[in-house]
């Protein structure tokens, strides 16, 4: 089998040595950086999105494909960095203040880095304005935000009015997710996109990245 | 089955749990962020009026407040050195607002952290964590315990082996959380029905079910699945329905009169241990009791 199909293949299985080993391997056969990233490690997380959008698999499964694709990711990096392969995009997410719900933003994280995207995570209970600072900071173009809690869904309402009134309504666009959030309040609110799960979440988010 | 829990149902067909606590604690003042656990210790007359509210409205059980209340929950306000006491509270708090008018179930939900390998925490330590908390309920004075709000069953087997040690010959419940998928009902890390009554049964649990997640229709299919694969007694306890946004506000769409008028399906399908949760009131538990009363077995 090929080698990029052998990646792709153990990072479905959650092998985080077997895809560290073959990326190194792959690195040594002169294949770029960039090659492996799409055609090995991307091309290996859209199998697992796959799988778990279609109820084939569950959350475990995606948690050691994730360690297994930042693994190789790990390797990778500083080729990247050094040969300024461009990120598919930057996002800042986090889950909002006063929740510390994680595993639903968390998803949203491994697929978007299983999306080539460059993910800075501000972990739970964050509020508006570090959302904003990490944004200005990284110049991120995208915040995700996400809330388990009822009680906890209106601080979303409060980012989007922050970057109104700090005039980045527009040019940083805003995602919200999270068991009790649905499409009409995320309309009512103002943000840009719903995502409904980690994989939606990718698509939103890649649909805002060529609008902006 | 548990002989305590036999002569119950023998003397009572079917007992008539609480409804939602979170929702009443912030009604009392409880602040986002804040550990509802904490209020315990602080403001010990809030759990117990929620549970003098419920066993009024008919309630033959009550649950502590003390979801978060394992160890590792708790850590994440800070207050993982106070989970003894904590609990103590929780428990006498919820003895004092029952008043003898109805048991009281020591409430054990999830530590919040996943398991090893996919997780970050190592399994003996959830156990620890879990045993602290049993032990610290059952020496406060409740006469049951209920693991609930359970997604993975790796996890939900450890609490019931801690409650299992904690309450000895006493009755331990087990509820998880499904999600409906072509495949039928699964928690997030895929568990089903099937393999929950199996292993819980293994534990040492004396019923199962599950809470949360869903409105009555949903719990109508996940009862009927656990009906098939297993003769233990069933515990339910819905949500009033899917929350649906009003002008802004989160709201239940399940009356009293909704859940009441769909208790008899459940009834059918094997449930002996009714409550609600997340958007149930006192209110829902009143016209539950209404229908338990009329209801013949």
């Amino acid at each position: 089998m090929e080698l990029l199909e052998r990646i792709a293949e153990q990072l479905d299985l959650g092998k985080a040595d077997e895809v560290a080993a073959l990326t190194t391997e792959a690195m040594a056969q002169g294949l770029s950086a960039e090659t492996i990233l799409n055609q090995g490690l991307i091309a290996g997380m859209d199998v697992v999105g796959e799988k778990f959008r279609t109820h084939r698999i569950f959350l475990p499964h995606v948690l050691l494909s994730a360690r297994a694709m930042h693994a190789g990711m790990d390797l990778l990096k500083p080729l990247l960095i050094k040969q300024d392969v461009p990120a598919a995009g930057k996002a800042v997410l986090g889950t909002v203040r006063g929740d510390q719900h994680d595993i639903g933003k968390n998803l949203v994280g491994i697929m978007l880095a299983g999306a080539g995207f460059e993910v800075i995570d501000l972990g739970t209970d964050v509020a508006p304005a570090e959302f904003l600072d990490a944004a200005r900071r990284h110049d991120a173009r995208v915040i995700g935000m996400s809330a388990l809690l009822t009680t906890t869904m209106p601080v979303m309402k409060e980012v989007v009015e922050l970057l109104a009134k700090e005039g980045l309504a527009g040019r940083v666009k805003t995602v919200a997710g999270g068991a009790p959030v649905t499409e009409e309040y995320v309309r009512e609110i103002g943000a840009d996109a719903y995502a409904f799960d980690g994989v939606s979440a990718v698509d939103r988010i890649r649909r805002l990245m060529e609008e902006a | 089955m548990n002989i305590i829990l036999e002569n119950l149902l023998a003397a009572k067909k079917v007992l008539l749990a609480d409804g939602a606590m979170g929702t009443r604690l912030q009604d009392a003042g409880l602040e986002p962020g804040q550990a509802p656990e904490s209020l315990n210790l602080t403001r010990p007359e809030v759990p117990a009026g929620i549970a003098a509210e419920y066993i009024a409205a008919g309630s033959d059980l009550v649950h502590t407040n003390s979801f978060g209340g394992s160890p590792l929950m708790l850590a994440a306000h800070g207050l993982a050195d106070q989970c003894e006491e904590i609990n103590r509270a929780a428990a006498a708090a919820a003895v004092a607002g029952a008043a003898g008018g109805g048991l009281v179930s020591g409430s054990i939900g999830p530590c919040g952290r996943l398991l090893t390998p996919y997780g970050d925490v190592d399994p003996d330590e959830v156990l620890d964590g879990f045993r602290i908390q049993a032990a610290a309920l059952a020496a406060g004075g409740v006469d049951l315990l209920t693991v609930e709000t359970m997604t993975d069953l790796r996890e939900a087997v450890l609490a019931v082996t801690a409650a299992r040690e904690a309450i000895g010959k006493g009755i331990v419940l087990a509820s998880l959380t499904f999600e409906p998928t072509p495949r039928g009902w699964f928690t997030i890390v895929g568990n089903d029905p099937a393999s929950a009554a199996h292993d819980l049964a293994a534990a040492g649990v004396d019923a199962v079910g599950s809470n949360c997640g869903q409105g009555t229709e949903g719990m109508l299919s996940v009862a009927r699945e656990f009906g098939r694969v297993t003769d233990m007694p069933l515990l339910i306890q819905a949500n009033a329905g899917l929350p649906v946004l009003q002008g802004g506000e989160v709201h239940y769409p399940e009356t009293p009169g909704d859940m009441a008028e769909a208790l008899p399906d459940l009834l059918k399908a094997g449930v002996r241990i009714i409550g609600g949760c997340c958007g149930t009131t006192p209110g829902h538990i009143a016209a539950l009791r209404g229908v338990l009363d009329q209801y013949k077995g």
